[in-house]
């Protein structure tokens, strides 16, 4: 049956290839929005006048007429750089940031006759796993390009970096243990349609909702994972000029940029997925829908209802970056392990516990 | 043939050409005209390099990777475990609060030693 091979197709073939370009593209809109939403929160127009066709398009032009002009502009390989590692640094930030969002889900399983196309690149029964695994990698394109260029700069980045991701790191894999607690799977589609839940009969069971205190310590994890504001010392542009990024121009700038830009909608992915309830519309279950609407038009509104989250989030970013200072790097340290660490080994204890004093196990 | 791992495959080796295809268009496309002063090393216009910056640094670092090792192995062992909670039952539930147990005397072991100290 060439259907068979079509839906085949679909799954391995074009899912993998479009959703990073997906990615890529919305690292403009990203970059729109934080730029636009500075300018707001300054209360400034900011960029908007690149034209296309002679509109100005409220400043949309110019992200890529940014990223255009870096695609043609020279390349430094400073003399003692090490080559190989410093071509290989942008490649290695950027590969895992893509890589990632292949196992978050966008939309329930479309069941269309006999066939079931999951809507996630790879619906892997070891999801969260793998998210963790690949996400980590990343940090070798910081710390490599940080290493290479040979500049005191950069490897004060690139090892303030490292320690930062690493330190937040454990935090964030602690608090998402009580999420796997209460939905008791790492497949994140499982995770995302348990979310559909109404607890009491009417508040969605969200993971915000049943763990709140992981949603908070996850989030500012996030932050600091992706080296946003408050948590931006590998760059902090005030005291080591640029950090791991230095001595970088043109378009290898330009990847570790999108990369933060894409680890940024990664995060968010991974936020909406383990406490927004990923697709889910509130009150509005699969099966209603489907009745109602239609497999594909519910599919549309799934992958809308994510979308809208997703952005959400990624405004959420943007809204604290200019919101808050930097912090101290002993600051930020002291946060990372003297408080996030506690309060999120205290959240898996209570989240384990309270269970079996109420008698629910 | 229907492993969910072959899309996994597939969009692995298309971010690599991805990847490999920005870096290369920027070479061919970017001037390349190399002088000495735009191959040194930038630090804000003096004149660079007292010493290497390939030096020592830090012990801080260390302690930290060190300590980051310890506990994400430990977050790595509570996986399975939060998973299949409600089914290990009580006795699962002990044995995980015996080894946090250990593993929060450990840390306030560190605390107190300051090792988390940054001054």
């Amino acid at each position: 049956m060439w259907i068979d091979y079509l839906v085949w197709t679909v799954q391995n073939l074009l899912f993998p290839v479009v959703v990073p370009v997906v990615l890529l593209t919305g690292v403009i809109l990203a970059v729109w929005i934080e730029r636009r939403g500075a300018g707001f929160i300054q209360d400034r127009v900011g960029p908007n006048r690149v034209t296309l066709f002679g509109f100005r398009n409220a400043g949309l032009m110019q992200p890529i007429a940014d990223a255009l002009k870096l695609l043609v502009k020279e390349e430094f390989i400073p003399e003692k750089a090490d080559r190989f590692l410093f071509f290989l640094a942008p490649t290695l930030s950027m590969i895992p940031a893509l890589l990632t969002f292949m196992v978050i889900p966008f939309g329930d399983v479309l069941v269309l006759g006999k066939y079931r196309i999951p809507l996630q690149v790879a619906d892997l029964n070891v999801g969260l796993l793998f998210i963790f695994a690949i996400s980590s990698l990343g940090v070798y394109g910081i710390v490599l390009g940080g290493w290479s260029a040979d500049n005191k700069y950069s490897i004060l980045g690139g090892l303030r970096s490292s320690a930062q991701m690493i330190s937040y790191e454990i935090s964030m894999g602690l608090a998402i243990i009580g999420i796997l607690i209460v939905f008791e799977s790492v497949r994140l589609n499982d995770i995302v349609r348990m979310q559909g839940d109404l607890l009491f009969g009417f508040l969605p069971r969200w993971g915000i909702v049943v763990q709140p205190l992981g949603f908070l310590l996850f989030f500012v994890a996030a932050l600091a994972e992706t080296n946003r504001i408050p948590f931006d010392l590998p760059e902090a542009e005030a005291e080591i000029v640029a950090g791991y990024h230095l001595e970088y121009s043109s378009f290898k700038f330009s990847m570790f940029f999108m990369a933060e830009y894409v680890n940024m909608m990664v995060a968010s992915g991974f936020i909406v997925s383990l406490f927004l309830g990923g697709w889910q519309i509130p009150w509005l279950p699969t099966e209603a829908l489907v009745a109602h609407v239609g497999p594909i038009l519910t599919a549309v509104l799934q992958v809308a209802a994510f979308a809208v989250k997703l952005w959400f989030i990624m405004w959420v970013f943007v809204w604290v970056r200019w919101t808050l200072p930097r912090f101290r790097y002993d600051q930020l340290m002291g946060l990372g392990w003297r408080v996030m660490l506690p309060l999120a080994l205290a959240n898996i204890f209570v989240t384990s516990v309270v269970p079996f004093v109420l008698g629910v196990y | 043939m229907l492993s969910p791992y072959i899309p996994v495959f597939v969009g692995i080796l298309w971010a690599a050409l991805l990847a490999a295809v920005l870096i290369g268009v920027s070479l061919l496309f970017g001037p390349n005209r190399p002088t000495p002063e735009k191959r040194s090393t930038y630090e804000c216009g003096i004149d660079p390099m007292i010493g290497d910056a390939r030096t020592r640094f830090s012990i801080k670092f260390y302690v930290v990777a060190v300590l980051f090792l310890l506990f994400d192995v430990e977050v790595v062992f509570m996986y399975p475990w939060a998973v299949l909670l409600k089914r290990l039952g009580l006795l699962g539930l002990i044995e995980m609060m015996t080894f946090l147990l250990v593993l929060v005397v450990a840390f306030v072991y560190v605390w107190k030693k300051g090792a988390l100290n940054w001054e």
